[in-house]
């Protein structure tokens, strides 16, 4: 297994690498100008100018390897730096990634999203998986009961009802219909600058955290809650449940503890699959409600032609989706002993 | 909000007014909070490295250029007391230098005392060749920025500026500490990001927190030169999200106090407006939405040569059916689809100020098909069997582009119709904002290229000042291979006797004088159907309706008074 893991480490650097030059070739061909949105006010010597000081009069191959230098080498030393207070080479010099639009360092750009986005994704992930679980469990035991029919149908609307209608349904419902002084009213601006550090600040938080949420677990629930369902299913009809019963065992026990673990297996890897999207934010539901995490910082990336940021965000994305594939392929041996991979 | 909510309000209200009358309406920051909305969110806090109107604005709420322009286009002086003038010997007689003399006592939020050496650092900082400074053109002409002692500065030009008003008047080029600023010229201006999020400024109010793309919070500046003022201790400036929710945010729920930019369909925001929470303000600048006509071949078969000089349009050249084409649209009817109370019917291409609008061509509104066809028949346009109008062989069939955007594609579509009324076929076409409007010499889709028949865009020019804006339609700034395809002059107009007044204008300083040059040129453009103007486009912004003194100004940022904003009680 150590073996495994460690061939596949290995692997990873290359793909990666090989990822981080197609994200940059495809950026680099895309027609996409930085300095396209600037009012038509400013004239094109001057935007002319604009671009060679961003570095873009450079050929391709410059840029991507001073793209290189910059992540894989400066960053992390600035890291350390930040981190230990280690000061390796020159360090108030060292040119970091940075973003065109804001002119600060990306990685501190990310790092400033990155609550708001593990916060609302996060929690609406665990929400999902909460809500998908026993959906799933129950919809198997009890196949084609109302219960089934019925988790089948909110599966199927949070499967295909896109967050773009529900969170916009949401916010007319409980920011627009709903009188402001009511109970039951809801922000429809996430507040950010929102520090949680008493119980008022606390409710607060919770309140406008509350449509995102919903919003993005019931889509994740509704996916989640079919595989669960499936996965039941498969063992429900399995040699080792008759004999589990016929063992005399509490129908509980056969449910909970043998066809459950058992089931678990391939959701666990799914749900470890799907981690990765949570650090990629939730672009359409993030731009609703306003979030601004990670989602709505790659969009507006990529509005803005804002190569550095979008490359640099894109490239974390392929990191975590690689090394989250990796986890899965782990987790699933680890829990299935009969799979070996060496 | 109930009735009683109302009274009870409006009784609590009175009584905290009248036990801390007197000082508590004076005080600066009596009025609390204020939340602001822009959908577009600010990058940054310095117009120098970022031209786009989201950021000049955030950034006018903290640091402040010599002169404003107020909600009318005239200039009022700002951290100067009076603006120069060659009435006042502020300008020299030989329109070659103008002096600005600083205000006596001027504070930075940091207590430090605002002195001419920031006004020339500021200069300096954005003419620097390598800082990439994206109002350098506001420096145009600028030969020496010099600081005759601790409150006067003396800017000189190369050549007479008749119009000498272009560096620190308005938010796009403020005054930038010289001490904060320091280590930040030329290759250096975009590291400095503690500096360019927290810009130190004479502003009514100081940054507090950045988060950039995001929201940005600013508390009331102590040192701010009007006591008193801002009424508002703090400002939320939250970015994110589109036009509706912010329309929605505040004319619908009164989240917020102030949302920039509602542009949104005229029936969605009467709608918002008539839930009684906010109103929505609308003003007008030079912003035009205008059709460009190509006088150039674009066909593909020229190759290089495609859409320049070499090769005047095969029937675009033909006056008649210029004419015709502004003759078959109804801007009124465009007016209501697309804009509602954010747009005019407009005949000129330079509509405002109000003294640079020509009197000479009305009668524009008026949509005239029969008229049209007629015209195109006397030209010996014949319509063949498919109801496409064409002479020895050329068809009037024409390729009609612009940028991606909803209210664009929908007067594409009526206009399509209405050209096809008289007998011209029209094929559209829509490019990505980002690739239409940017300069990216590797697509053909640019809308300097032009490598269409007509394009259709808006645009409007900074300032009050239209010298520049109209000196773009000469043969000099055609854009071509040659030049890279930049330079303003889409349709490839070339006419001596345009580019005579554009040189004229460069050394009149008399504003009757320039105006009368300003309407002559525009004139000369629309009877020459060169530019077919649509709709005279409009800032719109929600407010709520607690807030008082915003004046929505279409020739400065939007929030150039803020410092003058309060809370009704």
């Amino acid at each position: 297994m150590l073996n495994f893991t460690l061939r596949r480490l290995m692997y990873t650097i290359p793909t990666l690498l090989l990822i981080s030059f197609i994200i940059f070739i495809v950026l680099d061909l895309a027609p996409n100008d930085p300095t396209g949105n600037l009012p038509l006010t400013i004239p094109p010597e001057v935007r002319a100018k604009i671009r060679a000081s961003l570095g873009l009069d450079a050929p391709m191959y410059i840029r991507y390897l001073l793209w290189c230098q910059q992540f894989f080498i400066n960053e992390p030393l600035n890291l350390f730096n930040e981190w230990f207070g280690w000061c390796i080479g020159d360090c108030e010099g060292r040119l970091r990634v940075t973003s065109w639009a804001t002119r600060s360092p990306v990685v501190d750009l990310i790092a400033e999203r990155m609550p708001q986005t593990l916060w609302v994704v996060g929690m609406s992930y665990v929400v999902g998986i909460m809500i998908a679980l026993p959906i799933g469990v129950i919809s198997a035991y009890k196949q084609y009961s109302w219960f089934d029919q019925f988790g089948t149908l909110i599966a199927m609307i949070g499967f295909s009802v896109p967050t773009f209608f529900t969170g916009v349904l949401l916010i007319v419902i409980f920011s627009v219909w709903m009188p402001n002084d009511s109970f039951f009213w809801l922000p429809s601006i996430y507040d950010t600058t929102l520090d949680v550090v008493d119980w008022d600040s606390f409710v607060k938080q919770m309140r406008q955290m509350i449509m995102p949420v919903m919003v993005l677990a019931l889509y994740n629930a509704a996916q989640i809650s079919r595989f669960m369902r499936a996965s039941m299913l498969d063992n429900l009809s399995q040699d080792y449940v008759r004999t589990a019963r016929a063992k005399g065992l509490k129908e509980k026990t056969v449910l909970l503890v043998h066809v459950l673990r058992n089931s678990m297996i391939p959701v666990v890897t799914v749900i470890a699959l799907g981690i990765p999207q949570v650090f990629g934010g939730a672009i359409i539901t993030e731009q609703i409600f306003k979030v601004n995490g990670l989602g709505q910082l790659l969009i507006i990336g990529i509005q803005g032609a804002d190569i550095p940021l979008v490359q640099t965000l894109t490239f974390l994305f392929a990191v975590l989706i690689v090394l989250f594939n990796l986890v899965a392929d782990v987790l699933y041996g680890l829990l299935d002993p009969r799979i070996r991979y060496d | 909000m109930t009735l009683k909510y109302l009274i009870a309000g409006t009784l609590g209200a009175a009584l905290l007014s009248t036990t801390a009358f007197g000082e508590s309406h004076m005080a600066q920051g009596r009025d609390g909070n204020v939340n602001i909305i822009y959908w577009q969110a600010a990058s940054i806090m310095n117009p120098y490295l970022s031209g786009g109107t989201k950021d000049i604005n955030a950034s006018s709420m903290v640091i402040e250029p010599l002169a404003h322009y107020d909600e009318n286009g005239a200039m009022v002086a700002t951290l100067v007391d009076e603006i120069p003038t060659v009435a006042n010997g502020g300008v020299s007689a030989d329109l070659t230098s103008i002096t600005w003399t600083l205000s006596e006592g001027l504070l930075w939020s940091d207590g430090s005392a605002v002195t001419s050496a920031d006004v020339v650092f500021t200069a300096n900082y954005c003419m620097d060749e390598t800082g990439g400074c994206q109002q350098l053109a506001k420096f145009g002409g600028v030969e020496s920025v010099e600081a005759i002692d601790d409150l006067t500065v003396k800017i000189t030009f190369d050549g007479p500026k008749p119009f000498p008003y272009g560096p620190f008047v308005g938010s796009t080029t403020p005054i930038l500490q010289a001490a904060q600023f320091a280590d930040c010229m030329g290759v250096a201006a975009p590291t400095c990001t503690a500096q360019n999020f927290g810009p130190i400024g004479t502003g009514p109010f100081t940054v507090t927190e950045f988060r950039a793309n995001d929201a940005i919070t600013l508390a009331a500046n102590p040192n701010y030169r009007v006591a008193g003022k801002p009424a508002f201790a703090t400002v939320n400036f939250k970015g994110g999200g589109d036009a509706a929710a912010a329309g929605r945010a505040v004319l619908e729920t009164g989240e917020f106090d102030y949302a920039w930019n509602l542009q949104l369909a005229p029936e969605i925001l009467a709608d918002m407006e008539s839930k009684g929470v906010g109103t929505v303000l609308s003003s007008f600048g030079p912003l035009v939405e205008r059709i460009m006509i190509n006088m150039t071949d674009p066909s593909a078969a020229l190759g290089d040569e495609r859409s320049t000089v070499a090769h005047p349009h095969p029937f675009m050249s033909d006056m008649a059916v210029r004419q015709a084409l502004s003759m078959a649209i109804d801007r009124p009817l465009l007016v209501e689809i697309g804009y509602g109370q954010a747009g005019k019917v407009t005949c000129n291409v330079l509509p405002a100020p109000a003294i640079y609008d020509s009197p000479n061509n009305a009668g524009c509104e008026m949509q005239d098909i029969a008229g049209a066809n007629a015209l195109l028949d006397a030209a010996g346009w014949e319509r063949g069997s498919d109801g496409v109008r064409s002479k020895d062989g050329v068809r009037l069939s024409i390729l009609y582009q612009t940028s991606t955007n909803a209210v664009r594609q929908d007067f594409q579509a009526l206009i399509k119709q209405w050209w096809a009324e008289i007998g011209i076929e029209t094929e559209l076409k829509n490019i990505s904002g980002g690739v239409f409007f940017g300069g990216d010499q590797s697509s053909p889709d640019t809308f300097q290229k032009l490598f269409a028949d007509l394009e259709m865009y808006a645009n409007n020019f900074d300032g009050t000042d239209p010298e520049a804006y109209m000196a773009r339609w000469a043969c000099g700034e055609i854009p071509s291979p040659e030049n890279a395809w930049l330079g303003g002059n889409m349709p490839r107009h070339c006419n001596a006797d345009y580019d005579a007044m554009v040189a004229e204008m460069g050394g009149t300083a008399d504003l009757a004088e320039r105006a009368r040059l300003a309407i002559a040129m525009n004139d000369m453009l629309m009877q020459s159907y060169t530019i077919i103007p649509l709709v005279h486009r409009g800032n719109v912004s929600g407010v709520v309706n607690t807030l008082e003194g915003v004046k929505l100004n279409a020739w400065d940022s939007e929030l150039w008074n803020i410092a003058d904003w309060s809370r009704s009680e």
